[in-house]
C-alpha cells in the first residue's frame, strides 16, 4: 500500500484518507439484533422487575402501588439478613478455600509434578480436579445428598463401621450441620476452577525470574510469596471476584439439598427470592430481594472492572 | 557415593509425593466412583454389603428403571436441542456484536461492553418473574423456545465481552486490504473475521453448550412439565418422588453426570483453552 502511495504522495494520500474513514463506518448495523435482543430479554424485564418491586402483587390480579414499603420490610426482615449472612459464610466455601487451596495445588502441580513427572501427568491431575466443575450444580447436589444420606449414606456408613456411631448425623437435616454440609459440596465443586486458571497463569512467569531468585538464595516459600503470588495477581483477582458473584447466585444446590431449611439455616437470597415469587406469591417482595442482589453484584462488577483497569495501567507503566 | 544416595532419596520422596497427591485426587473423584459402583448393584446387595463394596455383578435394573421413570431419552433430546440451539445462535449473536464493537470500534464501545458484562453478571432472579409472565403472555411458557431465547441472549452477553477483546487485536491491515479490494462489511465478517477467529468461536460454542446444559434456575421456572424438562431439572425434580430407593438415587446421580463427563472427555482441550482465555467458568 505504501509502495503504491510513494510515487505521487499528495494525490495518493487523499483517497486513502477517505478509505480509512469508510473503513471505520458501517459497523453499527451489526449491533442492531444484539441491542434489540438485549432490550427485550434483559433490560425490559429488569425494568418491569424494578416496577414490580414498588407494588404488592400476587402475580394474578392487579399490582397495588405501595412505594418503598417492600424495601422497608426488607431492611427489617431477619430472614433476609440471615440468608445474606449465609451467603457470606458460603463465601468461605466458594471463594476463600478454593482460591487458597487452588493456588497451592496449582503451584505444586506446576513446580513439582511437571518437573518430576512431565506435563502429561500434571495435566491429568488438573483435569481430575476440574471434573466436578462440569457437572450441573443440581446433579452434584443429588450425588452428595446420596453420600450424606442419614440412614444408608456412605459417610454415616463409614463412621459406623469404624466405631464412631456417635458422630453420625442427619447432615442436611440437623440445623447444626446443614450449612457446613452444603459448604462441603460447594468446595468439592469449586476447587478445580482456580487450579486451571492459576496453572495457566503460572505459565506466564518467566523461569529466569525464579532462577535468579534461587541463585540469590530465596527459599521456595519466599519465591512463592514474593514472586509467584505477585505476578499472578490479575488471575487471583478474576477468581476472587467471579466466585464471589457465583456465591450470590447459588440456587440449584440449596434447592436440591435443603430448600433453605431446616428453619432458614441454609437459606440464601436467591432461594428466598424464588420462594417469594413462586411459593408464597409475594411477587413484589421477591422483586425487592432480587434487586438487592443485583445491586450487590453491580457494585462488585464495578469494583472488578476498576481493579482490572488499574492493574493494566500499572503493568503498562 | 553421596550423590547416588541423594538421588535415591529424591526418587523416593518424589514417588511418595505422587502417591499422596493421587490419594487426594481419588478422594475428590470418590463421589463419581461411589455413584457408579452403587448404580449397578441390586438393592439387596446394597443392604448386605453396604455402599463401599464392589458390585458382585452388573445389574442395570436401577439405571433402566430410572431411565424409564423420567423418560430419560426425551430429557436428553430436550437438553441437547436446547443447548445446541443456544450455542449456535449465541455464537452468531456474539460474533455480530463483537464485530461491531471489537473490529469496528464504534463510538461508546467501552460503555456498551460494560453493559454487556453487567448483563452477564446480573442475577437471573431479577429477570425471572417478568420473563415467566411474558412467556405465559406470548404462549411460549413450557416450551423449549422460551429457554432458548433467554439463554441465547444471556450467553451472548459473555460471548460479546470475550470476543470483543479478542477482536480489538484483530490485524487492521487485513481489514484495510480487504476493504480496498472492495469487500463489504458483511464480506469482511463472513470471509475474514469469522474464519480467522474459528478457534475462539469453537471455545465459545462448547462453553455455551455446557453452560446451557447445566442451567437450573430459569428452566425450573419456564419448563414445568415433565415432557419438556432438561437433564438437571428431571434429576432434581424427581428426587424423593416415587419413593426412590438407595440404588435408584445413585442411578439418577450417574445418569445426570454421565453426559457431562462425556462432553468433558471430548472437549477437554477446548475447555482448558477457554477457561484460561477468559477466566471463564
Amino acid at each position: 500500500m505504501q509502495e503504491r502511495a510513494l510515487p505521487q504522495e499528495r494525490r495518493a494520500l487523499e483517497p486513502m484518507k477517505k478509505n480509512t474513514l469508510s473503513i471505520d463506518k458501517g459497523y453499527g448495523v451489526f449491533l442492531i439484533p444484539g441491542i434489540i435482543a438485549f432490550f427485550l430479554i434483559i433490560i425490559f424485564p429488569f425494568m418491569i422487575n424494578l416496577g414490580i418491586s414498588f407494588t404488592t402483587w400476587n402475580g394474578i390480579g392487579k399490582p397495588i402501588w405501595v412505594g418503598l414499603k417492600n424495601f422497608q420490610t426488607l431492611i427489617n426482615d431477619s430472614v433476609f439478613w440471615l440468608s445474606f449472612k449465609n451467603d457470606l459464610i458460603l463465601l468461605i466455601a466458594m471463594t476463600i478455600i478454593p482460591t487458597i487451596v487452588g493456588l497451592l495445588l496449582a503451584t505444586f502441580l506446576f513446580d513439582y509434578i511437571t518437573s518430576n513427572f512431565g506435563q502429561s501427568v500434571s495435566s491429568f491431575f488438573r483435569a481430575g480436579f476440574y471434573l466436578p466443575q462440569i457437572i450441573p450444580g443440581a446433579v452434584a447436589a443429588i450425588v452428595w445428598e446420596w453420600i450424606l444420606q442419614p440412614d444408608w449414606g456412605v459417610v454415616n456408613y463409614v463412621l459406623k463401621a469404624v466405631g464412631l456411631s456417635s458422630w453420625t448425623h442427619d447432615w442436611f437435616g440437623d440445623p447444626s450441620t446443614a450449612l457446613l454440609a452444603v459448604m462441603v459440596v460447594l468446595v468439592w465443586v469449586q476447587l478445580g476452577y482456580p487450579v486451571v486458571i492459576f496453572m495457566a497463569a503460572l505459565q506466564r512467569i518467566e523461569p529466569e525470574i525464579l532462577e535468579a531468585a534461587s541463585i540469590d538464595g530465596a527459599s521456595w516459600l519466599q519465591k512463592f510469596y514474593y514472586i509467584t503470588i505477585h505476578l499472578i495477581r490479575p488471575e487471583i483477582l478474576v477468581v476472587v471476584l467471579t466466585t464471589s458473584i457465583y456465591t450470590l447466585k447459588i440456587f440449584g444446590q440449596v434447592y436440591v439439598l435443603t430448600r433453605g431449611g431446616p428453619g432458614n439455616v441454609t437459606n440464601v437470597p436467591s432461594y428466598y427470592a424464588y420462594k417469594n415469587f413462586f411459593e408464597t406469591q409475594q411477587v413484589g417482595y421477591g422483586s425487592a430481594i432480587s434487586l438487592a442482589m443485583a445491586a450487590i453484584i453491580i457494585v462488585l462488577t464495578v469494583v472488578f472492572i476498576n481493579m482490572q483497569s488499574r492493574q493494566e495501567r500499572e503493568e503498562s507503566v | 557415593m553421596t550423590s547416588i544416595r541423594h538421588l535415591n532419596l529424591h526418587d523416593v520422596t518424589k514417588w511418595i509425593v505422587l502417591i499422596i497427591l493421587s490419594a487426594f485426587l481419588l478422594l475428590m473423584l470418590m463421589p463419581f466412583v461411589l455413584v457408579t459402583l452403587n448404580s449397578v448393584k441390586t438393592e439387596a446387595e446394597f443392604g448386605l454389603y453396604g455402599p463401599l463394596s464392589l458390585p458382585r455383578g452388573l445389574n442395570f435394573t436401577s439405571l433402566i428403571d430410572f431411565w424409564n421413570r423420567v423418560n430419560f431419552t426425551q430429557v436428553l433430546i430436550n437438553s441437547t436441542y436446547i443447548s445446541l440451539t443456544v450455542a449456535i445462535f449465541g455464537v452468531i449473536l456474539s460474533l455480530l456484536n463483537a464485530f461491531a464493537l471489537g473490529v469496528g470500534k464504534i463510538r461508546g464501545r467501552v460503555w456498551i461492553l460494560v453493559f454487556f458484562l453487567m448483563a452477564n453478571f446480573l442475577p437471573q432472579e431479577a429477570l425471572a418473574y417478568p420473563l415467566y409472565y411474558f412467556a405465559k403472555f406470548f404462549h411460549v411458557y413450557d416450551t423449549a423456545l422460551s429457554v432458548i431465547l433467554v439463554f441465547t441472549v444471556i450467553q451472548s452477553a459473555f460471548g460479546t465481552y470475550l470476543l470483543s477483546s479478542v477482536f480489538s487485536a484483530f490485524p487492521r491491515e487485513l481489514i484495510e486490504a480487504a476493504t480496498l479490494d472492495g469487500c463489504s462489511k458483511l464480506g469482511l465478517l463472513e470471509y475474514i473475521v469469522a474464519p480467522l477467529s474459528l478457534p475462539t468461536l469453537s471455545v465459545l460454542f462448547v462453553f455455551f453448550f455446557i453452560w446451557t446444559w447445566n442451567e437450573f434456575f430459569l428452566p425450573l421456572i419456564l419448563l414445568p412439565s415433565n415432557a419438556n424438562q432438561t437433564v438437571p431439572l428431571a434429576m432434581a425434580v424427581n428426587q424423593g418422588q416415587y419413593g426412590m430407593n438407595i440404588t435408584a438415587q445413585s442411578a439418577s446421580g450417574l445418569l445426570g453426570m454421565l453426559p457431562c463427563i462425556i462432553f468433558f472427555l471430548i472437549f477437554q482441550r477446548t475447555l482448558t483453552r477457554g477457561i484460561t482465555a477468559g477466566g471463564i467458568k
